[in-house]
Formats: structure tokens, sequence, C-alpha cells
């Protein structure tokens, strides 16, 4: 066990500036209209810094700087680049402690997560990219005897990110990564609700990086977003967020004429057939435990399985046995590497988390465990804690059809295979599913007929680079953790020559 | 008076007051998914374009404010057409786009059942 120091007190490993200035061009930069907000950390509810509150002036300063970087950053070699992408990752290992304690501050999660995911998993991904790239391969088509068509991947120049505050570093680098690969200079837009960590990764590897490849501007979503995502000097905005925030950046896009890509959430099915329970086991241990994965990250996770449905004849043993396991989780505070669940990411999240509890009672849905705010002592008396909460209901419930982004996990029985098909699909989103079962058929079959771009099967949050990551329906549009992505980041140049010397005959 | 299924409350109008004097006329669309989502995003008027994909909730009567339409995704209120709305504000910070996010404040939809009255002529023959 390991009690990290909180930032700001003498022996923790990661120190925050008392202030951040925007990031571009490879240097600090304060913003132009001279605002700051206080970011507060959810752990204590208390701000430990200031951050630079952007506008369209410093979003315009950051594209300046893309826009002078990205000629020759898009003309290195495919080499260069990926030993660049190669160095971040080695860095950013070299200080894993660093980075997971700065990311449990600003986000509120707990520190052994960021320590055994986030920050493991942003420096596979680098290192995934960096591969693919040297790897990638253009193609050639031969038309006829004499004609020929070559295909070369170009970069698109400038594009926009905008980043959520779930997995504030994890989320950066699944954007950048593949932009950067694909020699892209980026504009990204952290959430306010967690704008230092990223300011925390730029800082440590700023002599890596050239100047004005990544720029970082802090601020409000209406303030610097809009500007970011209407701007016609960028070439794609990514985005990952909710629904209606995804339908105008679209609107956006669609008056500069640029793609998007973007993820958009989901309410995801955790699907337990009667057979897992056939055994007392350790594949039995692990469904279990991919139950309780709906407090991950305080079931702030876009493919939070938030409606577990169990297959009727195991339903009250395997529920039974559920809370027991969703009983010994440990929450408090995010800095100890025993906590498992720490606090929700700000105060309007928790909120609306309870606000999602009231509902569900009015409904009808029964508390079996938790539904409540924790209230912890001392110095996180004022963070935001949610304790695991599992309700019992059914399919048409608000609870289980809106995501509530809490540690809030519905469940619901099913009958048979096509009962649980029929529920798990029976939701506007697509993102993520769970299937668990010790039969191969019903698991390829279940698999396959669940609209989601993700089915883990007999397994939950898992997020490897080479595994492609989106949503069906209304979770969004793209697959991230995949070389596809390179391409979504790409120009498509097309050669078609001629070696003939005769004229076609047509003038 | 005809069955409402969107009301707010003062403190929320209050803010809104606020917002329509720095932005103009006010609208609101409901959010799904992710993050943010899960919550009423305010918007000048006229911003987010709805479509034959929305439905109009109902329209907000603040004193002293030009009438404030809420809006929800039609598959969205699918699910939502049973309850009513009050739009609420709490301290917070960030909503995507939406326009309290500078101001320390963030909307939020307290939700309860319609009574069968309000149901009944909400959705008459449901």
């Amino acid at each position: 066990m390991t009690v990290y120091q909180p930032p700001g007190r003498p022996g923790s490993v990661v120190e925050f500036r008392s202030r951040y200035e925007h990031w571009i061009g490879g240097d600090w930069r304060p913003p132009v209209r001279g605002q700051y907000f206080e970011n507060p950390t959810p752990v204590t509810g208390r701000p430990f810094c200031e951050v630079a509150r952007g506008t369209s002036e410093d979003i315009e300063a950051a594209l300046d700087a893309a826009h002078a970087a990205a000629p020759a950053w898009g003309r290195t070699s495919p080499a260069e680049r990926a030993q660049v992408l190669l160095r971040v990752a080695d860095r950013m290992e070299q200080n894993l402690e660093a980075l997971a304690v700065a990311e449990s501050w600003d986000n509120g999660k707990p520190v052994r997560e960021a320590l055994a995911a986030d920050i493991p998993l942003a420096v596979d991904h680098l290192r995934y990219f960096a591969g693919a790239l040297r790897a990638q391969e253009g193609s050639l088509s031969q038309l006829d005897e004499d004609t020929v068509a070559y295909h070369f991947h170009e970069p698109l120049g400038v594009v926009g990110q905008i980043i959520p505050w779930n997995f504030p570093i994890l989320m950066a680098v699944w954007k950048l990564a593949p932009a950067l690969a694909a020699g892209n200079a980026v504009v990204l837009k952290p959430a306010e609700q967690t704008p230092a960590s990223i300011l925390v990764l730029m800082e440590l590897v700023a002599d890596l990086l050239p100047p004005g490849v990544v720029n970082v501007v802090n601020g409000f979503g209406v303030e610097a977003g809009k500007p970011l995502a209407s701007s016609p000097r960028i070439r794609k905005i990514a985005f990952t967020g909710e629904t209606t925030t995804g339908r105008l950046i679209m609107q956006y896009a669609s008056a500069n004429l640029i793609p998007v890509s973007l993820e958009l959430g989901g309410k995801s099915p955790n699907l337990f057939f009667a057979d897992v329970a056939a055994e007392q086991d350790a594949f039995y241990d692990k469904a279990l435990e991919g139950f309780a994965m709906f407090a991950l990250n305080q079931g702030e996770v876009c493919t939070c399985p938030s409606r577990a449905l169990i297959e009727a004849p195991i339903y009250d043993r395997f529920l039974g046995d559920g809370l027991e396991r969703v009983r010994a989780i440990r929450q408090g505070n995010p800095l100890d590497t025993d906590t498992m669940v720490g606090a929700q990411a700000s105060n309007d999240q928790l909120e609306k988390i309870l606000s999602y509890i009231d509902i569900g009672q009015a409904e009808g849905a029964k508390v079996l465990v938790g539904g409540e705010r924790v209230q912890l002592d001392g110095e996180l008396a004022g963070g935001y804690y949610v304790a695991p909460t599992v309700f019992e209901g059914t399919n048409r419930m608000r609870i289980f059809q809106e995501e509530i982004f809490g540690p809030v996990v519905a469940v619901a029985r099913f009958d048979g295979f096509d009962d649980g098909i029929e529920i798990a699909n029976d939701t506007l989103y697509g993102l993520g599913a769970g299937v668990w079962t010790r039969d191969g058929s019903t698991a390829h079959r279940a698999g396959r007929a669940i609209q989601a771009g993700r089915v883990w099967t007999n397994s939950y949050h898992l997020y490897p680079a080479h595994a492609a990551f989106g949503g069906y329906k209304n979770s969004g549009i793209g697959r991230e953790t995949h070389k596809m992505m390179l391409e979504h980041y790409q120009q498509t140049k097309n050669l078609l020559v001629s070696y003939s010397p005769q004229a076609l005959g047509f003038f | 008076m005809a069955a409402s299924q969107v009301a707010v409350t003062p403190a929320a109008a209050g803010l809104m007051r606020e917002l329509a004097a720095e932005h103009g006329p006010l609208m609101f669309h409901q959010s799904g998914g992710c993050c943010d989502g899960s919550a009423p995003m305010c918007y000048p008027a006229g911003e987010f374009l709805t479509s034959a994909a929305d439905h109009l909730l109902g329209v907000l009567t603040v004193d002293g404010l030009a009438p404030v339409e809420v809006w929800m995704a039609r598959d969205q209120y699918a699910y939502w057409s049973h309850t009513h709305l009050t739009i609420d504000v709490v301290p917070g910070r960030g909503s995507g786009f939406s326009l309290e996010a500078p101001t320390g404040h963030r909307f939020l939809v307290r939700s309860r059942l319609l009574t069968d009255e309000e149901a009944q002529a909400l959705h008459p023959g449901a």
C-alpha cells in the first residue's frame, strides 16, 4: 500500500504550477484577454491552480503556430515521426508516478487505475502508432498495360481535437498519437474540468516535440471549444463527449466541409448467460468482477457497463454474489493505491448522478446497494464522492436508457438468448457491450447480434491498442485505438499515370 | 391552462436572464450520451439547428425574456415522454458549448413522473 502525498505538499511526486498559461508554439503564452479560471481538485473540492481562460484570440494564436509548424512536420520521414512518438512514450513511462498522481488529482480517479491503466495505455498507444506508421503502405493499382494509379497518404494539415475529462491524458493521447503519426499539427482543447494534467504532460515532453506541432488552449466550451470547432483553419475536428455537442460540432463542420470523428457515449449492456454460474471457479469470479466493472473510474467511462442483464435461471444467485462484490469495493482517498473508487470529476457531475438516483426511485427501481452521496472525513469532506449503486428495474426506465456517468448499474433479468439480445439492443446507443458465457457459440452469436462497436467477450474494460473502438447508432462516427484511425487523419493522393505515347483520340 | 412537460426553477430563471442580457434570446437542447451528456444545453436561440429529428418539449416563459424553446432528440424523447422536467442550476464546471459554463454554474434537469392528468393532457389516448 502506498499513499501519495497530495500535490503541493512536501514529498509529492508531482508539482503543479500555481498558474498555467496556454501551451502555444512550444512555450507558455498568456491568454490574450488576460483571464484565468480556478481549477479545483475533485478529491477535496478545493482549487489547486489557475488556468488560462482561452478565447477565439487564443485559438487563432494556436492555429497560427500550428500552421507554421505543419508543413515541415508533415514532410518529416515516417521514421523520424515514429521516433518522436517513441521518445514521448519513453519519457511518459519514466515519469509514470508523476503523471498518474497528476491525473488523479485533476480528475479524482483512484491513482491505482492511473498507474495501471491510464498512463501505461497512453504509453503503449504512442508506441503502437509509431509502429503502425512505419508499417503503413500506400497502394499501387495497375489499371491497364500503360496506366497506373498510385495512392499516397498525406497529412491533412492542421486538425482540432476536443478532449473529455474522464481520462484526460489517455483520451488526449488516443487522439494525438494517430494525428501526429500521420504528420498533422494539432490544436487541442482539454475539458475545463481537467485542464491541468495535460499541461504537466506537455511541459514534460516539451523538448521532444517541434514547437507548434501540439498546441493546447484551455477554456470553456463556448469560449474556446466553439471557435476551434467552427474554425475554417482546421481540416478535421475530433470530439469525445455527448450527443448535443456532437451534433453542434457536425453542424459547424458542415459549414467548413470538413470531416469529424465523434465518440458520444453509450448505455452499454453487460449480459450474463446462465451457464456462467455452472461452476464456482475462477471464471465465475471473473464474471463477478465483470459485473462490478461499472464502478471503474467512478462510472465515468463512455462504455460503463451500466445495464447488467442476467439470465433468469441464475438471476437471484448471480445478483446476490455480485452485490457482495460491490459491497467489498473500497472507496476513499484517490491517492491511496488501495482505493478502488475515488471522486466524481466535478460537483455538477455529482449532482447529476444524484438526480438520476432520484428519478430511478421515482420510476419504481429498487436500490439494492448504495444510492447516496458519501461524505468522507477530514480534507476529503469537500470532495465529490458517490457510493457504488446497484438498481433493479426494467429496461424502459430512464436509468436504463440514459448515461448517468456515475458508479451506477441498472440490473434486469432476461429469458433466453433472443430476449437478452432484444433488451441489449433496446437503446439509442451502441458503443460497448459485454457477453459472459462458457459456450463458444453463444459468445459468438451474441457478440455479432449486439449492435455495438465493441463487444467484450468474457472480459470488460480492456482498451488495448490494435482493437478498434467506436460506436454504432448514436454513439458516434469513427474508430479509435486502431491503425484505421491513421487514415482518418490522412488525405489520399491519387497519382494517375499514363506511360502510353498514344493520344486518346477525342480531339 | 394546458399541461406542460417542462418548467424552470427561480434560480435557473435568474441565470437565464443574465445569459440573455449577454447573448440575446435563448434555447435549450437536452443532451444524451457521455461526459457532459444527459444535461440541458443552453444556446443562443437558433444556434443549434433543430430538425424533424427533434421534439419540442415545451416553451419556457421567464419574465423579461423572449419565450425559450426546450428541445430533445425525438428518439430520446421516446424514453422520456412519461416524465416532467424542471431545469435547475447547480454550482459546476463545464458543459459542452452551453452558455452558462463560464459562470461557474451549470443547468441540470430534475425529473419527476407525469401525473395521470398531465399524461392524459400531453399524450391523449396513450
